[in-house]
């Protein structure tokens, strides 16, 4: 299962890319893996606040609804248009064009809270440094 | 028969492992849910060809010279008018009128009927059967020694064809027969649960890996994958088939599931003279078909009108065919014609719904 090396994760499966002071959020490939074939995702607006640890938004596979937990605290500055309007990017690029969330971070500390590239393998049961690319 | 954890195990359960499908208990039964994906299944049947492990489902057997008229007063359905060689899908009503199961029989002989029922309520039903059984009726229950296996879709005639000991297309539509399949004895049905053309066959167990295996290996090339139960509910659920324990149980009648059809209210069947009150009456409640804008409705979900909840969800998912999200569900009678707008309540939202004509796909005759 791909894990890269650049991002900090959730034990709840959700991934995020700091790029200064901005957080893109989403799923993991294993997450996506696990709930199938992904048919609508339900997303904050843009000035919304999410919290860390904190449901914000809902994916839908073909069998059932799945909560999203935000990674981190901030206040939404873009979601994905076309996530919403091809969920299948969820499934075919988790990492890429199937992120969810642009949040301002509210507080950098926060991401002492997430897991390691390696912890989160081992959280999926994979050995730490394998199947990353 | 093997069992783990309590739950049963289908002769092909060791197949399902090797095809690496996700396995999940279903009704008493360890069950493939998918192997390549709900969806990618689903179209395979559409377009192809998808095989179907059915062998947790009940096969019932009924021999005499009364067999033919006792099931035609057990199950809603022309019964007697059955001939040999043929099939017809029913329900088995109790005396409020009420549905105890949905079945298809099959007239194997002029004296030897088959019932197939569900997976949950094979218990129920033949304690239900019993009660009603005239002595004369010798009944079997060999749910237990019978896999069904179920190649469904635009390919499956001429897949079978190629491992059958006779041309499948020769059989009608809800016509039955018996030959051999990959050198088995089967009984063969062209039946189906999924709105393409296909067929049930029965085997014994023993035989269910040696049937399995080669239509698969003949389908190869047309493309047959194996398919799970999650793209068995939204085949069925497009071409709105109901499903036990959703849209029909011991609290719905037969008129507000749309089943009106199946019931011959000009002979006399168990349950008979309540569900001709209720057609004559009108049902205060039916089962509409809905598309869902924004959201995908869920068994369960209240159905509301202008915020107030009048009625439920039956079945709902996203239907990889029709790319809408579709729900059946059940509705004040009043709220069922098509056009209806009303809204699905998901995550406290109520969201758009109209009511729109069912099924909500149908194939196009042509093959």
């Amino acid at each position: 299962m791909t894990v890269p090396q650049d991002l900090r994760y959730s034990k709840e499966h959700e991934w995020v890319r700091i790029d200064g002071d901005t957080a893109t959020i989403g799923i993991t490939a294993f997450a996506q893996e696990q709930l199938g074939d992904v048919v609508f995702v339900e997303l904050p607006e843009k000035g919304a606040t999410v919290r860390q640890f904190s449901s914000l938004g809902v994916v839908e596979s073909v069998k059932a609804a799945s909560d999203i937990y935000s990674p981190i605290s901030g206040e939404v500055v873009e979601r994905n248009v076309k996530v919403i309007e091809k969920p299948e990017l969820v499934n075919t690029a988790p990492y890429q064009d199937g992120w969810m969330l642009k949040v301002k971070l509210a507080d950098k500390g926060e991401l002492q809270k997430l897991l390691s590239p390696d912890d989160y393998r081992a959280h999926i049961g994979e050995t730490p440094g394998g199947g990353g690319d | 028969m093997s069992t783990d954890m309590g739950l049963r195990h289908t002769p092909l359960y060791e197949r399902h492992r090797a095809l690496g499908a996700k396995m999940v208990p279903f009704a008493g039964w360890e069950m493939p849910i998918q192997y390549a994906g709900i969806v990618a299944e689903h179209r395979a049947v559409r377009g192809a060809a998808g095989l179907f492990d059915l062998s947790h489902m009940g096969e019932f057997f009924f021999e005499g010279s009364g067999a033919l008229s006792a099931l035609d007063r057990l199950v809603s359905s022309d019964i007697a008018g059955l001939e040999v060689g043929h099939a017809r899908y029913g329900l088995l009503t109790n005396e409020r009128g009420t549905i105890v199961d949905d079945v298809i029989v099959y007239r194997v002989a002029p004296d030897r009927l088959a019932m197939v029922v569900n997976a949950a309520n094979i218990e129920k039903d033949a304690a239900h059967v019993r009660r009603h059984l005239p002595s004369g009726v010798r009944f079997d229950d060999l749910s237990m020694e019978t896999a069904l296996i179920a190649p469904q879709g635009p390919r499956a005639a001429r897949i079978l064809s190629r491992v059958a000991a006779m041309n499948v297309d020769d059989i009608v539509p809800f016509g039955v027969t018996t030959t051999k399949v990959a050198g088995a004895n089967a009984t063969v049905a062209r039946t189906g649960y999924t709105g393409e053309d296909g067929f049930e066959v029965f085997v014994a167990n023993a035989d269910a890996v040696r049937v399995w295996d080669a239509l698969l290996e003949a389908g190869k090339d047309d493309g047959v994958q194996p398919i799970g139960l999650g793209a068995r509910d939204t085949l069925r659920l497009e071409a709105r088939f109901s499903l036990y324990g959703n849209e029909i149980d011991e609290t719905t009648n037969p008129i507000e599931a749309g089943l009106g059809w199946t019931c011959k209210l000009d002979k006399e069947f168990l349950g008979r003279d309540p569900i001709a009150k209720v057609k004559e009456a009108g049902p205060t409640r039916r089962i509409a078909g809905l598309v869902i804008e924004g959201g995908v409705a869920r068994h369960g979900h209240p159905v509301t009108d202008m915020g107030v909840a009048v009625g439920i969800v039956t079945s709902g998912t996203f239907g990889p065919t029709v790319q809408k999200n579709i729900a059946l569900a059940y509705v004040p009678a009043a709220s069922s014609k098509v056009g209806t707008t009303l809204a699905v309540r998901i995550r406290e939202r109520d969201v758009p719904a109209t009511v729109v004509k069912t099924p909500f796909y149908k194939r196009s005759e042509t093959k």
